[in-house]
């Protein structure tokens, strides 16, 4: 068991009584220190014991990556722009244009598991259109192509991890 | 009596949960995913349970894993927190059949809840104000609806809730479209697209009472302010609500509690409302079926551990107090602090914590996950601690939010703190009473649509 706030509130109130500035207790389980700034104390605490992890082991066997296992955690929507690149020109003269991945995060090509793909290989896009999620804190955010043309390319297979910045797709756009 | 709980969350709530378990005598055990296993709850619960890997869907989000895990630790009760499966009639249902208890309300009454439309038409059944609206199946029906209405009008997703699958349309040229993009983020988000249209009121207050229910009877600990928010995510909450007539207030308990005695509710929960100030009119918003992240307001004002009376109710007992019984004395204010940069669009930053000093002394109270070293992962919501400050009266309250919010520090991510020492030196936010637009105004100017450039 560790201190509670209350614990902590009944040692300041013995504390405040006292000329101490500082507290530092320090068991094999915890550390607090307590120290008197101006306008009032503050707490620094850190469980230090091992967490005692059970051997059994549940992971589920069903329900395989998506953004949305079964509908249940309702996550908050968000609409963030793509960072689109300065387009490249392809071969025959159309730009190609990057979707890169606005935030860190989780990528996902369909609204949720089992559903058809938001754009897949040659799709016609506009600069609205959704063309993935990248999940992050539990935050969906509908990445959008950015540009018109055609998704030439597709980078990332779904539920895979994007670092901020990650190239998620190329949009062909017509010369 | 309850021996042994399995706590299916993490992060403050489940540190918040099990600080409750240890003090009833009552065994806590945590199912935590992969990244959590060396998590602060998991460092305090007697013992942790691996729940599976760190992605929601596969651990948090899933009955079966959470089923399993109560099964394995011999669990004679599940705590769901709040978000992940905490109003899931699903996982309700099948604590039912594993001779597990749930620490929430029954299954039914999350379904009634839980399909947003369904608890308008049960708000309406209790005699409850809703804001004029209704189901749209299509983007051609909304332009009807709406321009009966009246614009502005908000799009809200069925499966929605907790502020989550909202977009306001201000004109009738840019509501199909917003219905067809909302229509598929409902789809994405919650795994189904039905939308409906609301009236839309942009600066309102969004006022809420706590309900606690036996199945029988159905009592209220007072009512929370929570207008401070940002896209319809609460960031302050006090109790009670300030600058709210004597009238309007005992008008919005009653109606909470009628709302919860026709469900013959059984649990914690909270009725939301929204508030148009110039009317005093009042519209129901929803109902949320579990423990809340702002809960401790309500328990500075009451006296009362509010986990401690779920687990009570859970338990089989009636209502420990009556509603003559509830005494509520002072003021609270809440700040949720959580890894998110308020500088750039409450991008949220995930990442390691190095340090973390929370202000202690009378009217304070922490409850966080975080202490240095803590790691931040991406998979899950940015809340690293609530700063919960209490006083007589609400200028106490604010006097000692504000020294309070000085003497935190955390380091190693960005975190909303600034935001917060922002709102607690506002003059408008100091008379009380701010509507939901008041952070909008506060903070602008907003960084341009499509700030979130990397």
């Amino acid at each position: 068991m560790e201190l509670t706030s209350e614990d902590v509130r009944d040692i300041l109130r013995l504390l405040d009584d006292l000329p101490y500035s500082e507290l530092r207790l320090e068991t094999a389980r915890f550390r607090l220190s307590l120290r008197r700034a101006a306008g009032g104390w503050t707490q620094q605490t850190e469980v230090l014991a091992d967490a005692t992890v059970a051997v059994a082991d549940v992971a589920a066997a069903a329900a395989g990556p998506g953004p949305e296992a079964d509908g249940a955690e309702m996550p908050a929507v968000a609409e963030v722009p793509a960072v689109a690149e300065v387009p490249a020109v392809a071969e025959d003269g159309d730009s190609l244009v990057e979707v890169r991945a606005p935030l860190l995060g989780t990528f996902y090509r369909a609204p949720r598991p089992g559903a058809p793909p938001f754009v897949t290989v040659g799709s016609q896009v506009t600069p609205d259109t959704v063309v993935c999620i990248i999940e992050t804190m539990k935050l969906m955010n509908s990445v959008i192509a950015g540009a018109r043309g055609t998704v030439a390319a597709i980078l990332l297979d779904n539920a895979q991890f994007a670092d901020q910045g990650t190239v998620l797709m190329r949009i062909r756009q017509p010369a | 009596m309850l021996r042994r709980v399995l706590i299916a969350n993490r992060g403050e709530i489940a540190v918040r949960v099990l600080r409750s378990c240890q003090r009833l005598g009552i065994e806590a055990v945590l199912a935590a995913s992969d990244a959590d296993l060396d998590s602060v709850p998991a460092r305090l619960s007697d013992a942790v349970i691996r729940l599976g890997p760190a992605a929601p869907g596969d651990s948090y989000l899933s009955v079966d894993a959470v089923i399993g895990a109560a099964v394995a630790a011999g669990a004679d009760a599940i705590h769901p927190g709040y978000g992940f499966l905490s109003e899931n009639p699903a996982l309700a249902r099948a604590c039912a059949a594993a001779g597990i208890v749930f620490i929430g309300p029954s299954a039914g009454q999350l379904e009634a809840v839980g399909d947003k439309l369904t608890a308008r038409r049960h708000a309406t059944a209790a005699g409850l104000p809703v804001a004029e609206g209704g189901e749209v199946a299509s983007p051609g029906d909304a332009v009807g609806l709406a321009a009966a209405i009246g614009f502005p009008v908000l799009v809200k997703a069925v499966g929605g809730g907790g502020g989550r699958g909202l977009r306001p349309v201000a004109r009738p040229d840019a509501l199909a479209g917003t219905v067809e993009l909302a229509m598929a983020e409902a789809a994405a988000a919650f795994g189904d697209s039905r939308v409906y249209l609301e009236r839309y009121l942009p600066s309102g207050r969004h006022v809420e009472v706590q309900l606690l229910g036996d199945g029988r009877t159905v009592i209220h600990l007072g009512d929370r302010d929570c207008s401070v928010q940002r896209r319809y995510q609460k960031l302050i909450e006090e109790a009670p609500a300030p600058l709210l007539g004597d009238e309007l207030r005992e008008a919005i308990r009653r109606s909470a509690v009628a709302f919860g005695e026709h469900l013959r509710y059984r649990g914690a929960g909270t009725v939301e409302f929204l508030v148009e100030p110039e009317s005093d009119a009042f519209y129901f918003l929803e109902m949320n079926a579990r423990i809340q992240v702002e809960h401790p307001v309500t328990e500075a004002v009451c006296g009362l551990d509010l986990v401690a009376e779920q687990i009570w109710i859970a338990e089989g007992n009636p209502l420990r107090i009556g509603q003559s019984a509830v005494t509520l004395a002072g003021h609270a204010i809440e700040c949720r602090i959580n890894a998110e940069d308020w500088t750039d669009g409450f991008r949220p930053t995930p990442g390691t914590v190095t340090t973390a000093a929370f202000p202690a002394g009378p009217g304070i109270r922490v409850d966080t996950h975080v202490q240095a070293g803590t790691t931040v992962p991406p998979w899950y919501d940015s809340l690293l601690a609530k700063l919960v400050v209490s006083g007589r009266d609400r200028a106490e309250a604010l006097t000692r939010l504000r020294a309070a919010l000085a003497r935190c520090q955390i380091d190693g991510v960005p975190t909303t703190l600034g935001m917060h020492e922002r709102v607690a030196a506002a003059p408008e936010f100091a008379v009380g009473g701010v509507d939901t637009a008041f952070l909008g105004r506060l903070l602008q100017p907003e960084p341009a649509a499509g700030g979130r450039r990397g």
